[in-house]
Protein backbone atom coordinates (compact mmCIF):
# COMPACT_ATOMS: atom_id res chain seq x y z
CA UNK A 1 0.00 0.00 0.00
CA UNK A 2 1.57 3.31 -1.09
CA UNK A 3 2.43 5.52 1.86
CA UNK A 4 3.19 9.13 1.04
CA UNK A 5 2.39 11.21 4.09
CA UNK A 6 3.00 8.45 6.63
CA UNK A 7 5.94 6.77 4.93
CA UNK A 8 8.35 7.85 7.69
CA UNK A 9 5.89 7.40 10.55
CA UNK A 10 6.99 5.21 13.45
CA UNK A 11 5.70 5.16 17.04
CA UNK A 12 7.17 7.90 19.24
CA UNK A 13 9.53 9.10 16.55
CA UNK A 14 9.80 12.46 14.81
CA UNK A 15 11.69 12.68 11.54
CA UNK A 16 14.09 15.61 11.49
CA UNK A 17 15.88 17.20 8.56
CA UNK A 18 18.68 14.68 7.94
CA UNK A 19 16.31 11.72 7.94
CA UNK A 20 13.71 13.60 5.92
CA UNK A 21 16.26 14.39 3.22
CA UNK A 22 17.47 10.78 3.17
CA UNK A 23 13.90 9.70 2.42
CA UNK A 24 13.71 12.08 -0.54
CA UNK A 25 12.63 15.16 1.37
CA UNK A 26 13.04 18.61 -0.23
CA UNK A 27 13.58 17.04 -3.67
CA UNK A 28 10.17 18.43 -4.59
CA UNK A 29 11.24 21.93 -3.60
CA UNK A 30 14.54 21.56 -5.47
CA UNK A 31 12.74 20.33 -8.57
CA UNK A 32 10.16 23.12 -8.33
CA UNK A 33 12.74 25.89 -8.05
CA UNK A 34 15.12 24.42 -10.61
CA UNK A 35 12.87 23.03 -13.32
CA UNK A 36 9.41 24.50 -13.00
CA UNK A 37 7.89 27.94 -13.18
CA UNK A 38 5.07 28.83 -10.75
CA UNK A 39 2.35 28.43 -13.39
CA UNK A 40 3.52 24.90 -14.17
CA UNK A 41 3.19 23.91 -10.52
CA UNK A 42 -0.28 25.38 -10.32
CA UNK A 43 -1.26 23.46 -13.47
CA UNK A 44 0.19 20.24 -12.07
CA UNK A 45 -1.75 20.62 -8.80
CA UNK A 46 -4.92 21.36 -10.75
CA UNK A 47 -4.40 18.34 -13.02
CA UNK A 48 -3.73 16.09 -9.99
CA UNK A 49 -7.33 16.46 -8.80
CA UNK A 50 -6.18 17.15 -5.22
CA UNK A 51 -9.11 18.32 -3.08
CA UNK A 52 -8.95 20.18 0.23
CA UNK A 53 -8.42 17.77 3.10
CA UNK A 54 -9.71 20.10 5.81
CA UNK A 55 -13.39 19.32 5.35
CA UNK A 56 -14.89 21.34 2.51
CA UNK A 57 -13.21 19.32 -0.26
CA UNK A 58 -12.75 22.18 -2.72
CA UNK A 59 -10.32 21.46 -5.57
CA UNK A 60 -6.96 22.91 -4.50
CA UNK A 61 -5.90 23.82 -8.03
CA UNK A 62 -9.19 25.62 -8.67
CA UNK A 63 -8.88 27.50 -5.37
CA UNK A 64 -5.37 28.55 -6.35
CA UNK A 65 -6.60 29.70 -9.77
CA UNK A 66 -8.61 32.45 -8.00
CA UNK A 67 -5.46 33.75 -6.35
CA UNK A 68 -4.06 36.97 -7.86
CA UNK A 69 -0.48 35.73 -8.25
CA UNK A 70 0.62 38.81 -10.13
CA UNK A 71 -0.89 41.39 -7.78
CA UNK A 72 1.81 43.71 -6.43
CA UNK A 73 2.48 44.05 -2.70
CA UNK A 74 2.15 41.66 0.21
CA UNK A 75 0.35 38.36 -0.23
CA UNK A 76 0.09 35.50 2.24
CA UNK A 77 -0.13 31.74 2.43
CA UNK A 78 -1.93 30.52 5.55
CA UNK A 79 -2.06 26.92 6.67
CA UNK A 80 -5.21 26.01 8.53
CA UNK A 81 -4.01 23.71 11.30
CA UNK A 82 -6.87 24.33 13.69
CA UNK A 83 -8.17 20.75 13.33
CA UNK A 84 -10.86 20.97 15.99
CA UNK A 85 -13.59 18.90 14.37
CA UNK A 86 -14.27 16.09 16.86
CA UNK A 87 -13.12 12.79 15.39
CA UNK A 88 -10.24 14.47 13.57
CA UNK A 89 -6.62 13.99 14.59
CA UNK A 90 -4.86 13.22 11.31
CA UNK A 91 -2.86 16.45 11.05
CA UNK A 92 -1.58 15.86 14.56
CA UNK A 93 -0.29 12.43 13.49
CA UNK A 94 1.34 13.98 10.44
CA UNK A 95 3.12 16.73 12.36
CA UNK A 96 4.18 14.45 15.18
CA UNK A 97 5.78 12.06 12.69
CA UNK A 98 7.13 14.14 9.83
CA UNK A 99 6.79 17.95 10.20
CA UNK A 100 9.12 18.88 7.31
CA UNK A 101 6.49 17.71 4.82
CA UNK A 102 4.35 20.70 5.75
CA UNK A 103 7.30 23.11 5.62
CA UNK A 104 8.30 21.82 2.16
CA UNK A 105 4.70 21.82 0.94
CA UNK A 106 4.22 25.41 2.06
CA UNK A 107 7.49 26.54 0.45
CA UNK A 108 6.44 25.00 -2.89
CA UNK A 109 2.91 26.41 -2.61
CA UNK A 110 4.31 29.85 -1.79
CA UNK A 111 6.59 29.68 -4.84
CA UNK A 112 3.65 28.60 -7.01
CA UNK A 113 1.51 31.47 -5.71
CA UNK A 114 4.24 34.11 -5.69
CA UNK A 115 3.99 34.62 -1.93
CA UNK A 116 6.86 35.40 0.45
CA UNK A 117 5.24 35.07 3.87
CA UNK A 118 3.41 32.14 5.39
CA UNK A 119 1.61 31.44 8.66
CA UNK A 120 0.62 28.16 10.25
CA UNK A 121 -2.42 28.52 12.54
CA UNK A 122 -2.12 25.65 14.98
CA UNK A 123 -4.64 24.11 17.34
CA UNK A 124 -4.22 24.87 21.02
CA UNK A 125 -3.77 21.31 22.22
CA UNK A 126 -0.93 20.41 19.86
CA UNK A 127 2.14 21.10 22.02
CA UNK A 128 4.32 18.48 20.39
CA UNK A 129 3.33 19.57 16.89
CA UNK A 130 4.24 23.13 17.82
CA UNK A 131 7.66 22.10 19.10
CA UNK A 132 8.22 19.95 15.98
CA UNK A 133 7.31 22.78 13.66
CA UNK A 134 9.55 25.27 15.47
CA UNK A 135 12.41 22.83 15.17
CA UNK A 136 11.70 21.99 11.52
CA UNK A 137 11.49 25.66 10.56
CA UNK A 138 14.78 26.42 12.34
CA UNK A 139 16.47 23.49 10.60
CA UNK A 140 15.10 24.48 7.21
CA UNK A 141 16.28 28.08 7.67
CA UNK A 142 19.73 26.89 8.66
CA UNK A 143 19.91 24.71 5.56
CA UNK A 144 18.80 27.48 3.21
CA UNK A 145 15.41 25.84 2.56
CA UNK A 146 13.51 28.78 4.06
CA UNK A 147 14.43 32.45 4.25
CA UNK A 148 16.09 34.56 1.58
CA UNK A 149 17.09 33.17 -1.82
CA UNK A 150 16.08 29.60 -1.13
CA UNK A 151 18.59 27.10 -2.61
CA UNK A 152 20.30 29.95 -4.38
CA UNK A 153 17.18 30.96 -6.31
CA UNK A 154 15.43 34.32 -6.51
CA UNK A 155 12.65 33.01 -4.28
CA UNK A 156 12.38 33.96 -0.59
CA UNK A 157 9.88 32.63 1.93
CA UNK A 158 9.44 33.25 5.64
CA UNK A 159 7.26 30.99 7.80
CA UNK A 160 5.62 31.74 11.17
CA UNK A 161 3.61 29.59 13.58
CA UNK A 162 0.62 30.98 15.51
CA UNK A 163 -0.83 28.99 18.39
CA UNK A 164 -4.54 29.24 19.05
CA UNK A 165 -6.06 29.26 22.54
CA UNK A 166 -9.04 27.04 21.70
CA UNK A 167 -12.43 27.46 19.92
CA UNK A 168 -13.69 25.41 16.99
CA UNK A 169 -14.79 28.46 15.00
CA UNK A 170 -11.12 29.25 14.31
CA UNK A 171 -11.18 26.49 11.68
CA UNK A 172 -13.55 28.66 9.62
CA UNK A 173 -11.12 30.43 7.31
CA UNK A 174 -12.20 34.03 7.87
CA UNK A 175 -12.53 33.56 11.65
CA UNK A 176 -9.03 32.10 11.52
CA UNK A 177 -7.77 35.22 9.75
CA UNK A 178 -9.28 37.44 12.44
CA UNK A 179 -7.68 35.23 15.09
CA UNK A 180 -4.33 35.47 13.36
CA UNK A 181 -4.59 39.26 13.29
CA UNK A 182 -5.30 39.33 17.03
CA UNK A 183 -8.95 40.21 16.64
CA UNK A 184 -11.94 38.40 18.10
CA UNK A 185 -12.30 35.40 15.79
CA UNK A 186 -15.82 35.90 14.48
CA UNK A 187 -16.17 34.99 10.81
CA UNK A 188 -16.09 37.75 8.17
CA UNK A 189 -18.66 38.17 5.45
CA UNK A 190 -17.78 36.75 2.04
CA UNK A 191 -17.25 38.26 -0.50
CA UNK A 192 -14.62 39.57 -0.48
CA UNK A 193 -13.02 36.13 -0.35
CA UNK A 194 -9.62 35.75 1.34
CA UNK A 195 -7.93 35.23 -2.04
CA UNK A 196 -8.74 38.88 -2.75
CA UNK A 197 -8.85 40.39 0.75
CA UNK A 198 -7.58 38.12 3.48
CA UNK A 199 -4.91 38.47 6.15
CA UNK A 200 -4.19 42.15 6.88
CA UNK A 201 -6.59 42.88 3.98
CA UNK A 202 -4.12 41.34 1.51
CA UNK A 203 -4.60 38.42 -0.92
CA UNK A 204 -4.39 35.21 1.11
CA UNK A 205 -4.38 31.55 0.13
CA UNK A 206 -5.62 29.14 2.81
CA UNK A 207 -5.10 25.39 2.80
CA UNK A 208 -5.22 22.55 5.31
CA UNK A 209 -2.09 20.80 6.66
CA UNK A 210 -2.72 17.49 4.87
CA UNK A 211 -3.51 19.32 1.62
CA UNK A 212 -0.22 21.24 1.69
CA UNK A 213 1.78 18.17 2.72
CA UNK A 214 0.61 16.49 -0.51
CA UNK A 215 2.15 19.17 -2.72
CA UNK A 216 5.78 17.88 -2.66
CA UNK A 217 4.52 14.42 -3.63
CA UNK A 218 2.56 15.82 -6.58
CA UNK A 219 5.59 17.79 -7.76
CA UNK A 220 7.82 14.71 -7.43
CA UNK A 221 5.51 12.09 -8.87
CA UNK A 222 3.43 14.12 -11.28
CA UNK A 223 -0.30 14.75 -11.52
CA UNK A 224 -1.18 11.51 -13.30
CA UNK A 225 0.67 9.30 -10.81
CA UNK A 226 -0.96 11.10 -7.88
CA UNK A 227 -4.40 10.87 -9.39
CA UNK A 228 -3.97 7.13 -10.09
CA UNK A 229 -3.29 6.40 -6.42
CA UNK A 230 -7.02 6.63 -5.69
CA UNK A 231 -9.30 3.61 -5.98
CA UNK A 232 -12.14 5.65 -7.45
CA UNK A 233 -12.20 6.89 -11.02
CA UNK A 234 -12.64 10.55 -10.10
CA UNK A 235 -10.63 10.48 -6.85
CA UNK A 236 -7.00 11.43 -6.34
CA UNK A 237 -4.17 10.54 -4.00
CA UNK A 238 -4.22 8.92 -0.61
CA UNK A 239 -6.19 9.95 2.46
CA UNK A 240 -5.41 10.00 6.15
CA UNK A 241 -8.44 8.30 7.66
CA UNK A 242 -9.14 8.59 11.37
CA UNK A 243 -10.62 5.55 13.16
CA UNK A 244 -12.40 6.38 16.40
CA UNK A 245 -15.41 5.49 18.51
CA UNK A 246 -16.48 1.89 19.11
CA UNK A 247 -13.73 0.14 17.16
CA UNK A 248 -11.31 -2.53 18.34
CA UNK A 249 -8.25 -0.77 16.94
CA UNK A 250 -8.74 3.00 16.80
CA UNK A 251 -6.00 5.06 15.17
CA UNK A 252 -5.10 6.89 12.00
CA UNK A 253 -4.15 5.21 8.71
CA UNK A 254 -3.07 6.35 5.25
CA UNK A 255 -4.97 4.49 2.54
CA UNK A 256 -5.76 5.04 -1.12
CA UNK A 257 -8.58 7.54 -1.48
CA UNK A 258 -11.87 5.70 -1.94
CA UNK A 259 -11.45 2.64 0.26
CA UNK A 260 -14.93 1.38 1.22
CA UNK A 261 -16.54 2.15 4.56
CA UNK A 262 -16.83 -1.58 5.28
CA UNK A 263 -13.11 -2.16 4.73
CA UNK A 264 -12.23 0.77 6.99
CA UNK A 265 -14.43 -0.56 9.79
CA UNK A 266 -13.70 -4.28 9.51
CA UNK A 267 -10.11 -4.40 8.36
CA UNK A 268 -8.40 -1.23 9.55
CA UNK A 269 -10.55 -0.49 12.57
CA UNK A 270 -10.51 -4.14 13.65
CA UNK A 271 -14.31 -4.33 13.66
CA UNK A 272 -16.77 -3.12 16.28
CA UNK A 273 -15.54 -3.48 19.87
CA UNK A 274 -16.73 -5.93 22.51
CA UNK A 275 -18.21 -8.27 19.91
CA UNK A 276 -21.11 -5.89 19.29
CA UNK A 277 -22.75 -4.93 16.01
CA UNK A 278 -22.23 -1.83 13.90
CA UNK A 279 -25.08 0.65 14.15
CA UNK A 280 -23.97 3.92 12.58
CA UNK A 281 -21.01 6.18 11.95
CA UNK A 282 -20.00 9.74 11.26
CA UNK A 283 -17.97 9.23 8.08
CA UNK A 284 -15.77 12.31 8.32
CA UNK A 285 -16.02 14.16 11.61
CA UNK A 286 -18.73 15.60 13.83
CA UNK A 287 -20.51 17.61 11.14
CA UNK A 288 -21.05 14.82 8.59
CA UNK A 289 -24.49 13.11 8.51
CA UNK A 290 -24.58 9.49 9.72
CA UNK A 291 -24.22 6.39 7.59
CA UNK A 292 -25.40 2.88 8.47
CA UNK A 293 -24.31 -0.69 7.69
CA UNK A 294 -26.27 -0.42 4.43
CA UNK A 295 -23.51 1.92 3.26
CA UNK A 296 -20.56 -0.46 3.80
CA UNK A 297 -19.92 -0.62 0.05
CA UNK A 298 -19.73 3.16 -0.36
CA UNK A 299 -16.28 4.48 -1.29
CA UNK A 300 -14.87 6.94 1.25
CA UNK A 301 -14.29 9.67 -1.32
CA UNK A 302 -15.91 13.06 -1.87
CA UNK A 303 -18.44 12.30 -4.64
CA UNK A 304 -19.61 8.84 -3.54
CA UNK A 305 -20.32 10.18 -0.04
CA UNK A 306 -22.18 13.19 -1.39
CA UNK A 307 -24.30 10.77 -3.42
CA UNK A 308 -25.53 9.28 -0.12
CA UNK A 309 -26.20 12.74 1.32
CA UNK A 310 -23.19 13.02 3.57
CA UNK A 311 -19.60 14.23 3.21
CA UNK A 312 -16.02 12.97 3.42
CA UNK A 313 -15.31 15.97 5.67
CA UNK A 314 -11.95 15.43 7.33
CA UNK A 315 -11.99 11.65 6.87
CA UNK A 316 -12.33 11.11 10.62
CA UNK A 317 -14.58 8.06 10.96
CA UNK A 318 -16.45 7.72 14.28
CA UNK A 319 -18.27 4.42 14.80
CA UNK A 320 -21.23 3.68 17.09
CA UNK A 321 -22.16 0.18 18.25
CA UNK A 322 -25.70 -1.22 18.52
CA UNK A 323 -26.10 -0.15 22.15
CA UNK A 324 -25.71 3.52 21.27
CA UNK A 325 -28.77 5.73 21.46
CA UNK A 326 -28.59 7.91 18.36
CA UNK A 327 -30.62 10.66 20.06
CA UNK A 328 -28.04 10.77 22.86
CA UNK A 329 -25.14 10.77 20.37
CA UNK A 330 -26.76 13.58 18.41
CA UNK A 331 -27.34 15.52 21.62
CA UNK A 332 -23.66 15.21 22.52
CA UNK A 333 -22.68 16.51 19.07
CA UNK A 334 -25.13 19.41 19.21
CA UNK A 335 -23.96 20.42 22.68
CA UNK A 336 -20.47 20.69 21.23
CA UNK A 337 -21.64 22.89 18.36
CA UNK A 338 -23.86 25.05 20.59
CA UNK A 339 -20.97 25.66 22.99
CA UNK A 340 -18.55 26.39 20.16
CA UNK A 341 -20.87 28.79 18.34
CA UNK A 342 -19.12 32.16 18.27
CA UNK A 343 -22.43 33.92 18.94
CA UNK A 344 -22.26 36.20 15.93
CA UNK A 345 -25.55 35.24 14.25
CA UNK A 346 -28.95 34.31 15.68
CA UNK A 347 -29.68 30.99 13.88
CA UNK A 348 -26.48 29.55 15.32
CA UNK A 349 -26.29 31.27 18.72
CA UNK A 350 -29.97 30.72 19.62
CA UNK A 351 -30.95 27.97 17.18
CA UNK A 352 -28.43 25.36 18.27
CA UNK A 353 -29.27 25.60 22.02
CA UNK A 354 -32.91 25.19 20.99
CA UNK A 355 -32.07 22.00 19.11
CA UNK A 356 -30.25 20.77 22.24
CA UNK A 357 -33.29 21.56 24.35
CA UNK A 358 -35.60 19.57 22.04
CA UNK A 359 -33.17 16.62 21.90
CA UNK A 360 -32.85 16.64 25.71
CA UNK A 361 -36.62 16.51 26.03
CA UNK A 362 -36.84 13.57 23.65
CA UNK A 363 -33.91 11.69 25.21
CA UNK A 364 -35.30 12.03 28.74
CA UNK A 365 -38.74 10.82 27.69
CA UNK A 366 -40.44 14.22 27.94
CA UNK A 367 -40.77 14.65 24.18
CA UNK A 368 -44.01 14.81 22.20
CA UNK A 369 -44.89 14.44 18.52
CA UNK A 370 -44.70 18.22 18.33
CA UNK A 371 -41.07 18.10 19.44
CA UNK A 372 -40.20 15.71 16.62
CA UNK A 373 -41.95 18.06 14.22
CA UNK A 374 -40.06 20.99 15.74
CA UNK A 375 -36.76 19.20 15.23
CA UNK A 376 -37.60 18.85 11.55
CA UNK A 377 -38.64 22.47 11.37
CA UNK A 378 -35.44 23.66 13.02
CA UNK A 379 -33.46 21.78 10.41
CA UNK A 380 -35.11 23.91 7.73
CA UNK A 381 -34.87 27.11 9.77
CA UNK A 382 -31.17 26.88 10.58
CA UNK A 383 -29.74 25.37 7.39
CA UNK A 384 -28.77 28.04 4.91
CA UNK A 385 -29.63 30.89 7.25
CA UNK A 386 -26.49 31.20 9.36
CA UNK A 387 -23.60 33.60 8.77
CA UNK A 388 -20.99 30.86 8.29
CA UNK A 389 -20.95 27.09 7.82
CA UNK A 390 -20.75 26.18 11.53
CA UNK A 391 -24.50 25.87 12.04
CA UNK A 392 -24.94 24.05 8.74
CA UNK A 393 -22.36 21.50 9.86
CA UNK A 394 -23.96 21.30 13.29
CA UNK A 395 -27.27 20.27 11.72
CA UNK A 396 -25.59 17.44 9.75
CA UNK A 397 -26.09 14.91 12.57
CA UNK A 398 -29.71 16.08 13.06
CA UNK A 399 -30.33 15.58 9.36
CA UNK A 400 -28.78 12.09 9.55
CA UNK A 401 -30.78 11.26 12.68
CA UNK A 402 -34.07 12.13 11.01
CA UNK A 403 -33.22 10.33 7.75
CA UNK A 404 -31.83 7.08 9.18
CA UNK A 405 -33.15 6.81 12.74
CA UNK A 406 -36.56 8.46 12.68
CA UNK A 407 -38.17 5.38 14.20
CA UNK A 408 -35.75 5.49 17.14
CA UNK A 409 -36.67 9.15 17.74
CA UNK A 410 -40.39 8.32 17.58
CA UNK A 411 -39.90 5.36 19.95
CA UNK A 412 -38.51 7.73 22.59
CA UNK A 413 -41.74 9.72 22.41
CA UNK A 414 -44.01 6.67 22.33
CA UNK A 415 -42.34 4.92 25.26
CA UNK A 416 -41.71 8.07 27.26
CA UNK A 417 -38.11 6.99 27.81
CA UNK A 418 -34.94 6.13 25.94
CA UNK A 419 -35.63 2.71 24.38
CA UNK A 420 -31.92 1.87 24.47
CA UNK A 421 -31.65 2.22 28.23
CA UNK A 422 -31.46 -1.19 29.86
CA UNK A 423 -31.95 -0.27 33.52
CA UNK B 1 4.09 45.68 35.89
CA UNK B 2 7.09 43.78 37.16
CA UNK B 3 4.76 41.78 39.30
CA UNK B 4 2.71 40.50 36.37
CA UNK B 5 5.65 39.63 34.14
CA UNK B 6 9.36 39.54 34.80
CA UNK B 7 11.39 42.43 33.33
CA UNK B 8 13.21 39.87 31.17
CA UNK B 9 9.95 38.50 29.80
CA UNK B 10 8.68 42.02 29.13
CA UNK B 11 11.87 42.84 27.24
CA UNK B 12 11.57 39.61 25.23
CA UNK B 13 7.94 40.33 24.35
CA UNK B 14 8.79 43.90 23.36
CA UNK B 15 11.48 42.64 20.98
CA UNK B 16 9.04 40.16 19.50
CA UNK B 17 6.32 42.82 19.17
CA UNK B 18 8.74 45.14 17.36
CA UNK B 19 9.58 42.37 14.86
CA UNK B 20 6.06 41.42 13.72
CA UNK B 21 3.79 42.87 11.06
CA UNK B 22 1.14 44.13 13.51
CA UNK B 23 1.69 44.12 17.31
CA UNK B 24 -1.89 42.98 17.71
CA UNK B 25 -1.17 39.56 16.22
CA UNK B 26 0.67 38.69 19.44
CA UNK B 27 -2.32 39.21 21.78
CA UNK B 28 -2.70 35.51 22.51
CA UNK B 29 1.01 35.10 23.09
CA UNK B 30 1.19 38.01 25.57
CA UNK B 31 -1.90 36.78 27.41
CA UNK B 32 -0.44 33.27 27.57
CA UNK B 33 2.76 34.70 29.05
CA UNK B 34 0.78 36.45 31.80
CA UNK B 35 -1.23 33.29 32.40
CA UNK B 36 1.84 31.11 32.56
CA UNK B 37 3.24 33.21 35.41
CA UNK B 38 0.01 33.75 37.33
CA UNK B 39 -2.23 30.90 36.35
CA UNK B 40 -4.89 33.27 35.03
CA UNK B 41 -5.34 36.70 33.44
CA UNK B 42 -6.60 39.39 35.80
CA UNK B 43 -7.85 42.85 34.75
CA UNK B 44 -4.36 44.13 35.48
CA UNK B 45 -3.03 41.43 33.13
CA UNK B 46 -5.35 42.64 30.37
CA UNK B 47 -4.21 46.21 30.98
CA UNK B 48 -0.56 45.24 30.85
CA UNK B 49 -1.09 43.35 27.57
CA UNK B 50 -2.91 46.38 26.15
CA UNK B 51 -0.04 48.66 27.13
CA UNK B 52 2.59 46.37 25.60
CA UNK B 53 0.62 45.99 22.37
CA UNK B 54 -0.53 49.60 22.03
CA UNK B 55 -4.20 48.63 22.23
CA UNK B 56 -7.11 49.52 24.49
CA UNK B 57 -7.93 47.09 27.32
CA UNK B 58 -11.26 46.45 25.57
CA UNK B 59 -9.51 45.34 22.37
CA UNK B 60 -7.52 42.86 24.43
CA UNK B 61 -10.43 41.68 26.55
CA UNK B 62 -12.68 40.92 23.60
CA UNK B 63 -10.03 38.41 22.52
CA UNK B 64 -9.20 37.19 26.03
CA UNK B 65 -12.84 36.35 26.76
CA UNK B 66 -13.28 34.50 23.47
CA UNK B 67 -10.80 31.68 23.96
CA UNK B 68 -11.64 29.05 26.55
CA UNK B 69 -7.99 28.28 27.29
CA UNK B 70 -7.39 31.80 28.55
CA UNK B 71 -8.72 32.05 32.08
CA UNK B 72 -10.23 35.39 33.09
CA UNK B 73 -11.10 34.07 36.57
CA UNK B 74 -8.75 32.57 39.14
CA UNK B 75 -8.10 28.86 38.71
CA UNK B 76 -6.24 26.22 40.71
CA UNK B 77 -2.58 25.49 40.16
CA UNK B 78 -3.51 22.66 37.81
CA UNK B 79 -6.49 22.93 35.48
CA UNK B 80 -8.07 19.63 34.48
CA UNK B 81 -9.78 19.76 31.10
CA UNK B 82 -11.86 16.65 30.41
CA UNK B 83 -12.78 16.12 26.78
CA UNK B 84 -16.54 15.67 26.39
CA UNK B 85 -16.70 15.53 22.59
CA UNK B 86 -18.16 12.61 20.68
CA UNK B 87 -15.26 10.10 20.54
CA UNK B 88 -14.46 10.45 24.23
CA UNK B 89 -18.19 10.36 25.00
CA UNK B 90 -18.53 7.11 23.05
CA UNK B 91 -15.81 5.52 25.18
CA UNK B 92 -16.92 6.56 28.63
CA UNK B 93 -15.98 10.16 29.34
CA UNK B 94 -19.18 10.66 31.36
CA UNK B 95 -18.03 8.07 33.89
CA UNK B 96 -14.59 9.69 34.07
CA UNK B 97 -16.08 13.15 34.56
CA UNK B 98 -18.44 11.96 37.32
CA UNK B 99 -15.58 10.15 39.02
CA UNK B 100 -13.40 13.26 38.99
CA UNK B 101 -16.18 15.32 40.52
CA UNK B 102 -16.63 12.71 43.21
CA UNK B 103 -13.00 12.24 44.21
CA UNK B 104 -12.18 15.95 44.02
CA UNK B 105 -15.43 16.90 45.75
CA UNK B 106 -16.11 19.72 43.29
CA UNK B 107 -18.51 20.47 40.46
CA UNK B 108 -17.35 21.50 36.98
CA UNK B 109 -16.00 25.06 37.11
CA UNK B 110 -14.94 24.78 40.75
CA UNK B 111 -11.53 24.58 42.42
CA UNK B 112 -10.53 22.22 45.21
CA UNK B 113 -10.21 23.74 48.71
CA UNK B 114 -6.42 23.40 48.64
CA UNK B 115 -6.29 25.44 45.45
CA UNK B 116 -4.67 22.60 43.52
CA UNK B 117 -7.20 21.47 40.91
CA UNK B 118 -9.84 23.25 38.84
CA UNK B 119 -12.18 20.99 36.87
CA UNK B 120 -13.40 22.10 33.46
CA UNK B 121 -14.77 20.42 30.35
CA UNK B 122 -13.12 20.93 26.98
CA UNK B 123 -14.05 20.17 23.44
CA UNK B 124 -12.00 17.74 21.36
CA UNK B 125 -8.28 17.53 22.17
CA UNK B 126 -7.37 15.64 19.00
CA UNK B 127 -6.82 12.43 20.92
CA UNK B 128 -9.86 10.68 19.41
CA UNK B 129 -7.87 7.54 18.63
CA UNK B 130 -6.88 7.22 22.30
CA UNK B 131 -10.18 8.16 23.94
CA UNK B 132 -11.18 9.05 26.55
CA UNK B 133 -8.69 11.85 27.12
CA UNK B 134 -8.04 14.81 29.40
CA UNK B 135 -5.40 17.45 29.91
CA UNK B 136 -3.94 18.54 33.20
CA UNK B 137 -1.97 21.72 32.67
CA UNK B 138 0.09 21.06 29.56
CA UNK B 139 0.02 17.29 29.92
CA UNK B 140 -2.25 15.07 27.83
CA UNK B 141 -3.57 11.85 29.37
CA UNK B 142 -5.25 9.26 27.17
CA UNK B 143 -6.92 5.82 27.38
CA UNK B 144 -8.50 6.92 30.66
CA UNK B 145 -10.14 4.52 33.07
CA UNK B 146 -11.38 5.27 36.59
CA UNK B 147 -8.34 3.47 38.01
CA UNK B 148 -5.94 5.36 35.80
CA UNK B 149 -7.52 8.68 36.79
CA UNK B 150 -6.84 7.87 40.46
CA UNK B 151 -3.20 7.13 39.67
CA UNK B 152 -2.83 10.29 37.61
CA UNK B 153 -4.33 12.49 40.35
CA UNK B 154 -1.97 10.95 42.91
CA UNK B 155 1.02 11.61 40.66
CA UNK B 156 -0.04 15.17 39.94
CA UNK B 157 -0.59 15.80 43.64
CA UNK B 158 2.79 14.37 44.52
CA UNK B 159 4.44 16.54 41.89
CA UNK B 160 2.75 19.66 43.25
CA UNK B 161 3.87 18.91 46.79
CA UNK B 162 7.50 18.20 45.96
Amino acid sequence: MTQLLFKNRRPDHTVLLAEYRQSGGYQGLEKALRDMDPAQIRDEVKASGLRGRGGAGFFTGVKWSFFPVDAPGDKYLVCNGDEMEPGTFKDRQLLEADPHQLVEGMAIAAYALNVNTGYIFLRYAYDRCYANLQRAIAEAKEAGLLGNNILGSEFSFELHVHRSAGRYICGEETALLNGLEGKRPNPRSKPPFPAIKGLFAKPTALNNIETLANIPHIVNGGAQWFSDLALTEEGAGTKLYGLAGHLNTPGCVELPMGVTLGELVEKHGGGVWQGRKFKACLPGGASTPYLTEAHFDVAMDYNPLEAVQTRLGTGGLVVFDDRTCMVAATLNLLRFFARESCGWCTPCRDGLPMVCWVLEKIETGQGTDDDVAMLRQLLGHINGRSFCALALGAMGPVDGLLRHFEQEVVDHVKKGRCPLQTD
Amino acid sequence: MAELLSPEKIAELKRHIAAVHEPRELIVEVLQAVQKRHGWVSDAGVELAAELLGLSPLQVDEVATFYDKIYRSPVGRKVIHVCDSICCWSRGTETIYRHLQQVLGIAPGETTGDGLFTLLPTCCLGACGEAPAMRIGERLYTWLTVERVDEILAQERQEAES
